[in-house]
């Protein structure tokens, strides 16, 4: 294990406080690991927290701030975080109007949020959970714990955001993101394997020649292992179920997320942002607005993920309203 | 029958041996776990019992209602992932039914294992057969009850217990699982034993070892 860390068990820690000295306006609880932006409660408005295990940055941390998330729980590396976080977090992000909880449906980070919400109802907090899970890779039935959440919680964490900053009500930021996460569909491929610090070896074998397709944030096994192709016959065999899943034609228009993986180059992003706009093209859907980069990652992997969002006019402008976060800004 | 009286000692020596137990299988847990999950489960359970320990050291507890009050907030405070509320809620939906007496029946306590278990369920939503920590509980419940029914004192109903849970564990192999992140594997989970009804009957079988020691 080659990485630019101390103590594995010190990781953590020491990332939140490097985020805290070069992002003086958060503030950053190291007790509870909890990252608020710095006007936190803000009175009237709906607070919006999200967590999950540590790994995935910017995710959610680097989405703290104006026009997004008002508080982010860091669990252990691919480990949520606890209750206990999410309550804290909870009760410090309330300014009178409730709370809603972005949750990533994992069986782990469920349970968690779960028993904060509970938790939060007990201390008279009114609280609304919105479930992410738009992965196609995972089949959707009762026979497993359902989609994995990847790509749309960035989306969501936006355009949710964007909602609580316009001063919407708690009913109404929940109900706008669960229509985003409605609309969104995702998939992901993997190149290499990624190593958790205090694992210290691959999460899984991946040989040189070959490419994990539908993998998932934690290094989950996708739906297939192949030989490893070229970029437009990866983002063919990655858009086809994503456009079989959802019916993305119409006017209204995608957002088109290319996400990194945390080791793949920008230069491969674009490349394949080319490849999924001239697939879409094709197929007839309308590419309304982007966002290219590593937004959430899992840890040194190599690969990426596609999102697409059906978006419709109010969902757009809540896009392009204005953003001040480490990880996203624009507008401000 | 006071051989078979639960008391305060006697769960405290449970969950010690329980944490005992855990700590020398956290590679084999986390192991099981590698090969259908994240391999973190012998890891998050270590940190748990360990943070379990200390909180004994801390503060002790009065009655048994307390004690695993405290054991449950803690694991839920310090396992994470799914295991935390899991383990969290048996402990904490255990300390109801005990209450503060200073010492209950076996079959009051195994009433407040079913209530633990219930709660399990209730959290995982997890059906017999889904290949999870339920698959080891609810037979060692089943054959406690059984047993404590027809007689047997609590020491061997407790190892019936966990012969039980320890076949139950057996079984998941051969599973398909049906929740957590496993399920995402689907017939890719058969072969593989389930990490968390591993380390459920391996609560089953530190209960038998505490009260045997009785």
């Amino acid at each position: 294990m080659k990485k630019l860390i101390n103590d594995p068990a010190d990781v953590i820690s020491e990332a939140l406080r490097g985020m805290a000295i070069a992002h003086p306006e958060l503030r950053v609880d190291h007790t509870n690991r909890i990252i608020y932006r710095g006007d936190a409660p803000v009175t009237g408005k709906v607070g919006l927290i999200s967590g999950g295990g540590s790994g995935h940055e910017p995710l959610h941390g680097g989405f703290v701030g104006r026009g997004m998330l008002d508080a982010a729980c860091a669990g252990e590396v691919f480990t949520s975080p606890v209750p206990d976080q999410m309550l804290e977090a909870t009760k410090n992000v309330d300014g009178g109007a409730g709370v809603l909880h972005i949750v990533k449906n994992y069986t782990g980070d469920v349970m968690n949020f779960e028993m904060a919400a509970e938790l939060a109802d007990a201390e008279g907090i009114t609280v609304e959970s919105v479930l992410i899970d738009d992965d196609v890779a995972v089949q959707d039935s009762t026979f497993t714990a359902g989609r994995r959440g990847v790509g749309a919680t960035v989306l969501v964490e936006k355009i949710a955001g964007a909602a609580a900053d316009q001063g919407r009500s708690l009913a109404d930021v929940a109900d706008v993101a669960r229509r985003a996460n409605a609309a969104s569909r995702s998939m992901g491929v993997a190149l290499t394997s990624c190593t958790v610090p205090a694992v210290g070896h691959p999460t899984f074998e991946l040989s040189d020649t070959e490419i994990e397709v539908g993998v998932g944030i934690h290094g989950e096994p996708g739906r297939q292992r192949l030989p490893m192709q070229s970029a437009s016959a990866v983002a063919e065999l990655m858009i086809e179920p994503v456009l079989a899943d959802l019916d993305f034609s119409g006017d209204d228009g995608v957002i088109l997320f290319v996400n990194g993986m945390g080791a793949t180059p920008l230069i491969e992003l674009y490349l394949m942002y080319a490849e999924y706009a001239a697939l879409l093209d094709k197929a007839g859907v309308r590419i309304a607005r982007s966002l290219v980069g590593p937004y959430i990652t899992s840890l040194d992997m190599a690969g990426c993920s596609v999102t697409l969002l059906r978006a419709d006019d109010d969902m757009l402008r809540l896009w392009d309203h204005p953003v001040n976060t480490a990880a996203l800004r624009r507008g401000c | 029958m006071t051989d078979s009286t639960v008391d305060l000692d006697t769960l405290t020596a449970w969950i010690r041996e329980f944490a005992r137990v855990i700590g020398e299988n956290a590679q084999l847990l986390s192991d099981l776990d590698a090969a259908i999950g994240d391999a973190d489960h012998g890891i998050n359970m270590e940190r748990g019992m360990t943070a379990v320990l200390g909180s004994l050291e801390e503060t002790v507890p009065t009655d048994m209602s307390a004690l695993c009050k405290q054991v449950g907030m803690t694991l839920v405070k310090s396992v994470g992932g799914a295991s935390g509320p899991l383990y969290g809620t048996f402990f904490l939906r255990m300390a109801t039914p005990l209450g503060a007496a200073d010492g209950v029946s076996a079959t009051d306590f195994a009433a407040a294992l079913r209530a633990g278990v219930e709660g399990v369920v209730q959290r995982g939503r997890a059906e017999s057969g889904d290949k999870t920590m339920y698959d080891a509980l609810a037979p060692a419940l089943d054959a406690l009850d059984a047993a404590l029914a027809s007689g047997t004192d609590l020491p061997e109903a407790l190892s019936g217990a966990a012969t039980a849970a320890q076949k139950g564990r057996d079984a998941t192999e051969s599973m398909v699982a049906r929740k957590g992140r496993a399920s995402y594997l689907g017939q890719r989970s058969v072969g593989h034993q389930d990490p968390g009804a591993t380390s459920s009957a391996m609560l089953v079988a530190a209960a038998a070892t505490a009260f045997a020691g009785r």
